[in-house]
């Protein structure tokens, strides 16, 4: 069965992110006050052949351990995980 | 003739403009800072290499929404000589003033080396005391400076022979093998339509003085006083 | 806040001594909240305090009559160099948070340095990088290796500092345990030099930069936990380092120092705000008050504890007069700083924290930056060193063919080109480069609006330093000393980044020890004063400590640009000279390494005062303006110093070689070719020159040889009439060019 995931990896709470604190300045300076925080991170599409969504949540997991996150720095959630007709993929 | 320097927050090439510009151009300078909003007592405008606003989000995004960049797209719309620099260069492109955009380099690893340049057009105040064809070696460095552009924007480009630098070998032949950043048609450098604006990445700022190894980059900013003198007694 | 009991067991994991405690005891005459005890244990680590090197540190020659700030009294030291111009500059190692998170590591190493040094007044204008790893075909290394570079590349090329020069070394010592050595000099006018003081009763001491956060803090594992009772995952001790915030800092601060509002400015590097506070107010012989509240912070729920002893990147500390705060505040303003007033200097010697209205912290600051611990460990000769000395080298078997042996160390990563590397470097911004890098044996940047130039280089071989630390810290100065002179300069301060295992280890002790009386010796011999630097302890992995490694950054001043020699041949014709002593044994050396994997035997014979003479007869023939380059024989010999020489001043089209011709030579020929002996340099000069290098040899009482001619296209020796190399330059040009980038891809 084909797979469509969708990961964002944002760098951990704890640490800091400079470039999303630099695009809430330059934002207040466009005077957009209401903007509390910018966090910025990564959106990785993964399309993939699995046998269930169970293992294809599993290997999704397991490319966002070993390759995908730098899990020093940085988390992720995985958003979506949907299975994809053959006529889509 | 008077060159204004804009210094924008990480701007970190401002000051080799202007001393360039100062020492071996020997035209006045000024810096002007990016809230600034005054520029027309400037004759050209410079907008430096660097990191401005540490380039997050996107090379040139932030800097493109300093309080100066109205007035630099005002006075460019004006006709006014506007050249950029590397960093220039993207903020250029985010402002719209000049079309595409830049992609990170096809190594995707920052590259700072001497290459060599050819001249394709002569027809802007920036190359105009060159030679069409003639060669520059002038130093890169930059991490985003592979020049894209759809297939309708470079028809135009090239119809309005608005790509002034291509890189090139040391013959001056255009192939990928002399291709530094996987750049568009090797482009290193693009005019706007009227010629008045000038975006290009390698920094002709680092090679006006002997000492450094090469003048060649002296050779554009001369080629922008003469054509302004010229502009001045036509 | 709860009180939290102080245990023994919490003392220990604070690396505190049971003796250390009490003696905390005793200066506080009660005992210490958690907050206060947290406060000793980061200023008493090694780390601050130097509690277990500094007495061996006390052997370095730290005066000159050009030294205006003297090493370990301020961030930096600093050096004279005339026209009312001083330059600082500071080495300092980021080995562990690099072996943890490669990019971070390095990139914040570099804010570190940086921030270092325009504390001190100064305009940072050149940056280096001593860098070691394992092996290069190990895939762990290969990661390490491409982190460290972009790190490194992230944050210097955006600050816009170019980094000119360093040294790149693979070993399989530095497995696991990579060495990051950052190096960075600043020019300043004499009147501009700023010290981190903390003095005027009722002066205002700002925070400014980035905000406070939980990174850092490594202390003992409970405090967070018990008192935040927060999940292990906020405890990230990697730091995130951002340039655009430096870059800017380092402006304001520049633009401060220009007014006369600042009394002192100080980094909050290593231990934080707490670092900053007690040691602008020891050295002051001030009291200093700050209430944690006024500390902007990034994350919520901080402890007084946290907020002292957090290690966030790009903080200062600024010590601003009495009603001068508005124009302060006006220059944070325009550069989109945000500085925040968090207390004043006081009279009464002591460091006072409040927090919420409570006092948290009462020590008094001078005990705390100045009486700390200091230990002279115990040492002892390892097991290893006489054997590995008494090795029989005469078992070792010459090869057949030293074709093959030449190109196998030209595509050695330690003796390959460095290009991949510093090309991914910004090294042309500021436009001071006067030599691109690999280009001489020194980087080379201009004084701009003076005839001046700087030579500057790191230098150190760990596998010398392990056979024999004495001589190995020896020849470090040695060799740095000889890199600054082939490029036209006198050397005229250095600075030293200790590298070494875990100290309590008497073994590695002795090493260390050793390493620091050679590097004082040879300062003394040389005149050289040291100007300050670092020491790294703990640099061990599984299988033991790393090769004992105390790099040497040295500064050197050309006068003019006449002098300014490079490394590359220069014209067919040119005949090639060795200054120097030719015969050379196989000890120690790169050949014996990687043709033979022999890490041993006794290191050739060094002689300091021969060494001075090499080098005096060198510098005056390039003021004499009589030899056209100059290239020291390091690693890999006489054979790769020629070869390199020839690649180095090869153009596309024409290609430059050699035609060496040695006759009447006795011992080993591998030892000649390619043995390491310190001490010599290779030269080149108009043929109409060959006199006065003979002259000028006679004079220095040097051996001076002719070695040959420079040709082209080959590169050709025939030893006694046997030619043993003959290799096209185009092929050893690809395998010294070529190897790093093929062995990444």
């Amino acid at each position: 069965m084909k797979f469509k995931a969708a990961v964002v990896v944002t760098l951990k709470e704890s640490v800091l992110d400079p470039q999303g604190v630099t695009i809430k300045e330059a934002l207040h300076h466009m005077r957009y006050n209401q903007i509390e925080s910018v966090r910025l991170g990564k959106f990785v599409e993964i399309s993939l052949d699995a046998s269930s969504a169970e293992n294809a949540e599993k290997l999704v997991h397991e490319t966002c351990r070993k390759l995908l996150v730098n899990q020093v720095i940085e988390t992720y959630k995985l958003q979506a995980l949907s299975p994809v007709s053959q006529k889509e993929a | 003739m008077r060159f204004g320097v804009v210094v924008f927050p990480g701007s970190n090439c401002d000051y080799d403009c202007y001393f360039a510009i100062k020492q071996w151009v020997s035209s006045s300078v000024e810096f002007i800072w990016h809230k600034s909003t005054r520029l027309n007592t400037y004759d050209c405008i410079v907008l430096p290499g660097g990191f401005s606003y540490g380039d997050y989000l996107r090379t040139g995004a932030i800097a493109r929404f300093s309080p100066v960049m109205d007035n630099v797209i005002k006075y460019a719309e004006n006709g006014g000589l506007v050249i950029g620099i590397c960093n220039g260069f993207q903020i250029l492109l985010e402002s719209g003033l000049l079309p595409g955009a830049m992609l990170r380099n096809t190594s995707l690893r920052f590259v700072c080396k001497y290459i060599t340049l050819r001249t394709v057009t002569t027809r802007t105040p920036f190359t105009a005391s060159l030679k069409k064809g003639e060669v520059l070696s002038v130093p890169i460095a930059h991490n985003e400076g592979n020049y894209y552009i759809d297939e309708k924007g470079l028809e135009e480009l090239q119809k309005n022979s608005q790509i002034v630098f291509q890189y090139c070998d040391a013959d001056g032949a255009v192939s990928d093998s002399s291709n530094p950043n996987g750049s568009l048609l090797n482009i290193a450098g693009i005019c706007s339509k009227r010629g008045n604006i000038l975006g290009m990445m390698p920094h002709p700022e680092r090679c006006c003085d002997p000492l450094l190894g090469s003048i060649d980059g002296l050779k554009i900013f001369q080629s922008i006083t003469e054509s302004f003198k010229k502009m001045q007694t036509a | 806040m709860e009180k939290i009991v102080i245990t023994p067991q919490i003392v220990e994991e604070h690396g505190l001594t049971p003796e250390e405690y009490g003696h905390i005891l005793t200066i506080l005459n009660r005992e210490p909240t958690i907050t206060e005890l947290g406060v000793f244990s980061v200023m008493w680590s090694e780390h601050c305090s130097y509690k277990n090197s500094r007495f061996w540190l006390k052997k370095f020659p730290t005066t000159g009559p050009a030294v205006m700030v003297k090493a370990g009294d301020e961030n930096a030291g600093i050096i004279d160099i005339g026209d009312g111009l001083a330059v600082s500059f500071k080495i300092e190692s980021h080995n562990h948070p690099s072996a943890v998170e490669p990019f971070q590591g390095a990139a914040t190493g570099i804010g570190g340095i940086i921030r270092d040094i325009f504390t001190m007044g100064a305009r940072p204008v050149a940056l280096m990088n001593s860098l070691r790893f394992g092996k290069l075909n190990e895939p762990n290394v290969k990661r390490l290796f491409d982190g460290v570079v972009r790190g490194i590349a992230h944050y210097g090329n955006c600050i816009g500092i170019p980094t000119v020069g360093g040294e790149v070394y693979f070993d399989p010592t530095y497995q696991g345990n990579p060495l990051v050595n950052v190096f960075c000099l600043g020019i300043l006018k004499h009147e501009d030099i700023t010290l981190g003081r903390a003095e005027g009763v009722g002066n205002s001491v700002y925070y400014l930069g980035a905000t406070t956060g939980r990174d850092g803090i490594h202390g003992a594992t409970f405090a967070s936990v018990e008192l935040t009772e927060e999940s292990e995952e906020r405890k990230s001790s990697v730091q995130v380092g951002d340039p655009f915030m430096e870059k800017l800092l380092l402006e304001a601060c520049l633009e401060l120092l220009q007014t006369d509002a600042v009394v002192g400015i100080q980094d909050m590097g290593a231990a934080g705000l707490t670092c900053s506070t007690c040691e602008t107010a020891s050295r002051g012989n001030s009291g200093i008050k700050i209430e944690l509240d006024y500390v902007p912070q990034r994350e919520t729920h901080m402890t007084p504890y946290e907020i002292l002893l957090s290690e966030s990147q790009e903080r200062m500390l600024v010590i601003v007069k009495k009603g001068k705060e508005q124009e302060v505040e006006d220059i944070f303003e325009k550069w989109d700083l945000h500085a925040s007033k968090i207390g004043e200097v006081t009279d009464d010697g002591i460091m006072r924290v409040f927090f919420k209205g409570e006092q948290v912290v009462e020590i008094p600051a001078k005990a705390i930056a100045e009486d700390a611990p200091l230990y002279q460990r115990s040492y002892k000769e390892p097991a290893y060193y006489k054997k590995l000395k008494a090795l029989d080298l005469d078992a070792v078997k010459e090869p057949n063919d030293y074709n093959t042996v030449l190109q196998k160390l030209l595509a050695d990563p330690t003796i390959a080109d460095k290009h991949w590397v510093y090309e991914q470097y910004d090294h042309m911004v500021i436009t001071n480069t006067a030599v691109l890098p690999g280009k001489a044996d020194a980087a080379v940047i201009r004084l701009k609006e003076t005839d001046k130039l700087l030579s500057m280089t790191t230098d150190c071989n760990g596998r010398y330093c392990y056979l024999d630390p004495y001589i190995g810290g020896m020849i470090a100065v040695a060799e740095a000393a000889r890199n600054i002179v082939c490029t036209g300069a006198v050397p005229l301060g250095i600075t030293d980044c200790l590298n070494f295992g875990n100290p309590m280890k008497e073994e590695i002790f002795w090493q260390f020890k050793n390493c620091v009386l050679g590097i004082s010796d040879a300062c003394k011999s040389f005149g050289i004063p040291v100007t300050g630097g670092n020491v790294s302890f703990y640099n061990e992995n599984p299988d033991g400590a790393v090769d004992p490694t105390p790099v040497i950054g040295m500064v050197g001043l050309i006068q003019n640009s006449d002098y300014v020699t490079t490394a590359g041949f220069k014209q067919i014709g040119d005949e090639i000279f060795l200054i120097g002593p030719i015969q050379s044994n196989i000890g120690g050396s790169e050949y014996l390494s990687i043709i033979h994997s022999i890490k041993g035997g006794a290191l050739p014979e060094f002689d300091v005062e021969l060494e001075k003479r090499v080098q005096s007869c060198c510098l005056e023939l390039i003021r004499q303006r009589s030899i056209k380059s100059a290239h020291d024989c390091s690693e890999g010999g006489l054979v790769v110093a020629v070869a390199e020489s020839c690649i180095l001043g090869s153009g596309q089209k024409l290609k430059l070689g050699v035609s060496i011709v040695l006759e009447n030579i006795s011992g080993r020929i591998d030892g000649i070719l390619f043995g390491e002996r310190q001490s010599r340099i290779v030269v080149s000069a108009a043929p109409k020159m060959a006199d006065a290098l003979i002259k000028a040899g006679k004079k220095h009482n040097v051996p001076v040889t002719r070695l040959g001619v420079v040709t082209q296209e080959t590169i050709s020796w025939t030893v006694n009439g046997k030619k043993v190399i003959d290799q096209p330059v185009k092929e050893s040009a690809q395998n010294w060019k070529g190897e790093i980038e093929r062995m990444l891809s």
